[in-house]
């Protein structure tokens, strides 16, 4: 395209009003990924799991609303704050705590840990560690997808922290280049490790990125679950149709420091309080309580059935065995053919 | 047997590897409209389209990355480097995701991709165009790294690397793309993983690959007229190393000159003597020579630059060292 083109803007999705069901089952999820990473971080103060853990607490809108309004033929890629997106794609608490805690039952054998866990049953394609070079990759699972003519699309999440990494750009050059069907969304949680956007960018709504690769964007609050679905719905859709990629950003918040080992000195007074109002968790439920008539008793019942998952996962992680030593080279090369 | 150029062997390769498999693509800087800056796809665009042999920005980085993602969606790119200079700016993607994907995934996702172009010094290219990577990329586990020094090898090779489940570094020359040699009409393949003996003898054994194996070969006629009998052994591919091959030459010469482009300090070379004083300490008869790029970085004038590559003449030098003759 060239200046004088007026920029594409992204339509609503055409994805129907979520009913009192579907919200339900929505804010059920936020809260498993947040009673689980809990749990991970106890476990984490208790030495049962080790390295590096950087919990999404605050963030579950996100990854939840995301993953509603995709398909299972779609793709994702993510970062390394991925619990709870490998969660809403399908991986299960078991298989997520099992890897924490470095056991063979988790879902990379153990070989992965918190950043880099894998379930391609589930089309979830890992978390990885290395800031926003996972974006390219995301644009080659596209252009995989395109190719085999799956009718799938490749979601890529990422921090405001990867938006200044050139892998990240190339990846946006590429992605539009060759019309990829890709979702690009930036989940500004206000913090690159412990950089505060505005000090780390003079732009501070990293969709612009998109700007100057002719790209569609949007900035939109994320902190309400039934909104991402809507503009993560509208995106994938603008995708899949053939239209080319997306850039999203996601307004979120990260309620925990970087990671377990940061007390997040580096907040103003009084922000993180001020952000935990407009807490995912809060917000969706106050929606079915106001709009669906949902009784204290039907959300007792909905945590104590959470509560139970997220411990089951802990004590399935507890029990599981070691990986067996005898395996340590199994996966340094595909047998050919396999 | 038709006689061709290095170029046309691995253009072959490629061809035939598209035909057979729509899974595979060729992507990289000027492989399409322009033919390729080397002529090595020269045609393909005319044969494939624009879907399947495709130009990219000057992005190296990014478009090795887009083909680890391909990859893992089930295609099986070849991923072009203009020169193997280019790609230090794509060595992220290349070691910490093409590598390590499978490993850290437990085996979930596959790796089957080529990265491919020319590599080390060519004529006056000066410092930055002069790299020769080997010992850079056979260093991780996850890898594996193959480097032809016929049209022949490069062809069988390349077909094997293309069908091959694991990221494979293809190590080619600018000098040899013009370099002809017989290529069999009918298909074959060359396994990764086996060295060849280019030349027999049993005085010592001068271990190389790629171009220096040409290199190598001038010296070994040159020896023999002194009377040395020299081994040529063509590694062929550097990870995973030819064991068997390599300590079977040392076990009939006990004597070996390792030969390796680029810079010397911890080079595929230093690894290679390592493993062989490891394994076979007791049938070599004297110190290892090695002879590889002096320890500076590539100086533009012709002078300098012959100084610091590896000619002939060190080759024989170094084998006279080992047998005693100088």
């Amino acid at each position: 395209m060239t200046s004088d083109q007026a920029e594409p803007t992204l339509p609503s999705s055409s994805l129907p009003p979520i009913k009192r069901d579907g919200l339900l089952a929505l804010f059920r999820q936020m809260l498993l990924i947040r009673r689980v990473e809990e749990l991970a971080a106890r476990a984490y103060t208790q030495r049962k799991i080790l390295g590096f853990c950087h919990l999404y607490i605050g963030q579950e809108s996100v990854a939840v609303g995301a993953a509603a309004a995709c398909i299972p033929e779609d793709h994702w890629v993510t970062g390394y704050r991925e619990h709870g997106q490998a969660m809403a794609k399908g991986v299960s608490a078991r298989a997520l705590m099992a890897e924490l805690y470095g056991k063979a039952t988790g879902a990379s054998h153990g070989l992965g840990g918190s950043m880099h866990i894998f379930d391609a049953s589930v089309n979830f394609m890992g978390g990885y560690g290395i800031v926003g070079a996972h974006v390219p990759l995301a644009a080659g699972v596209a252009w995989g997808l395109k190719q085999r003519k799956t009718g799938g699309v490749a979601v890529c999440f990422f921090g405001d922290g990867a938006a200044h990494q050139g892998a990240f750009f190339e990846a946006l050059c590429l992605a539009q280049l060759y019309s990829l069907p890709v979702v690009f969304i930036c989940e500004n949680n206000y913090y690159a490790m412990g950089t505060s956007i505005d000090r780390q960018s003079y732009l501070t709504d990293m969709s612009l990125r998109g700007r100057g690769v002719g790209m569609v964007h949007e900035q939109f609050q994320a902190f309400d679950v039934e909104v991402v679905r809507d503009r993560v719905g509208a995106a994938v859709e603008w995708a899949r149709s053939g239209k080319g990629p997306v850039i999203l950003e996601a307004v979120t918040y990260r309620f925990r420091g970087h990671s377990m080992s940061d007390p997040a000195k580096y907040r103003k007074e009084g922000e993180l309080e001020q952000k935990k109002l407009t807490d995912p968790l809060l917000i969706t439920e106050h929606r079915l309580r106001d709009t669906f008539a949902v009784t204290d008793a039907e959300l007792e019942a909905l945590r104590a059935g959470v509560d139970a998952e997220a411990e089951d996962a802990v004590q399935f992680a507890e029990e599981s065995p070691i990986p067996d030593p005898s395996r340590l080279y199994d996966y340094i090369y595909a047998p050919n053919g396999s | 047997m038709p006689l061709i150029q290095m170029r046309e062997a691995l253009r072959q390769a490629m061809s035939e590897e598209m035909r057979r498999d729509p899974n595979v693509f060729l992507m990289g800087e000027e492989v399409a409209y322009y033919d390729g800056a080397y002529k090595v796809s020269q045609g393909m665009l005319a044969e494939f389209g624009p879907d399947r042999v495709v130009d990219t920005p000057i992005s190296e980085n990014g478009f090795a990355g887009l083909g680890v993602g391909a990859a893992m969606a089930g295609m099986r790119p070849i991923i072009e480097f203009m020169t193997w200079n280019f790609s230090l700016v794509a060595y992220d993607q290349i070691i910490n995701s093409a590598a390590r994907i499978y490993q850290m995934s437990a085996g979930t996702y596959k790796m089957p991709m080529v990265f491919r172009g020319a590599n080390g010094h060519a004529e006056n290219l000066g410092s930055q165009h002069s790299t020769a990577v080997d010992s850079l990329y056979a260093h991780f586990p996850g890898l594996k790294v193959v480097s032809p020094s016929t049209p022949y090898d490069a062809k069988g090779l390349l077909k094997s690397a293309i069908r091959d489940d694991n990221p494979v570094i293809f190590l080619e020359s600018e000098l040899m793309y013009g370099f002809k040699g017989e290529v069999p009409e009918e298909e074959y393949l060359i396994p990764i993983g086996k060295a060849d003996i280019k030349r027999d003898g049993t005085d010592l054994v001068i271990v190389c690959w790629g171009k220096h194996v040409h290199t190598c070969l001038r010296a070994a006629e040159e020896l023999a007229k002194q009377g040395i009998s020299a081994l040529v052994l063509d590694l062929r591919t550097i990870r995973p190393l030819d064991h068997e091959a390599l300590f079977a030459a040392v076990a009939k010469t006990h004597r070996v000159v390792v030969v390796q482009e680029g810079f010397p300090y911890a080079g595929v070379g230093a690894e290679i003597i390592a493993r062989i004083q490891e394994s076979c300490f007791d049938l070599l008869d004297g110190p290892i020579v090695r002879v590889t790029n002096r320890d500076v970085p590539q100086p533009y004038a012709t002078n300098l630059e012959k100084l610091v590559i590896i000619t002939a003449e060190r080759v024989i030098d170094a084998a006279l060292t080992v047998v005693g003759r100088k």
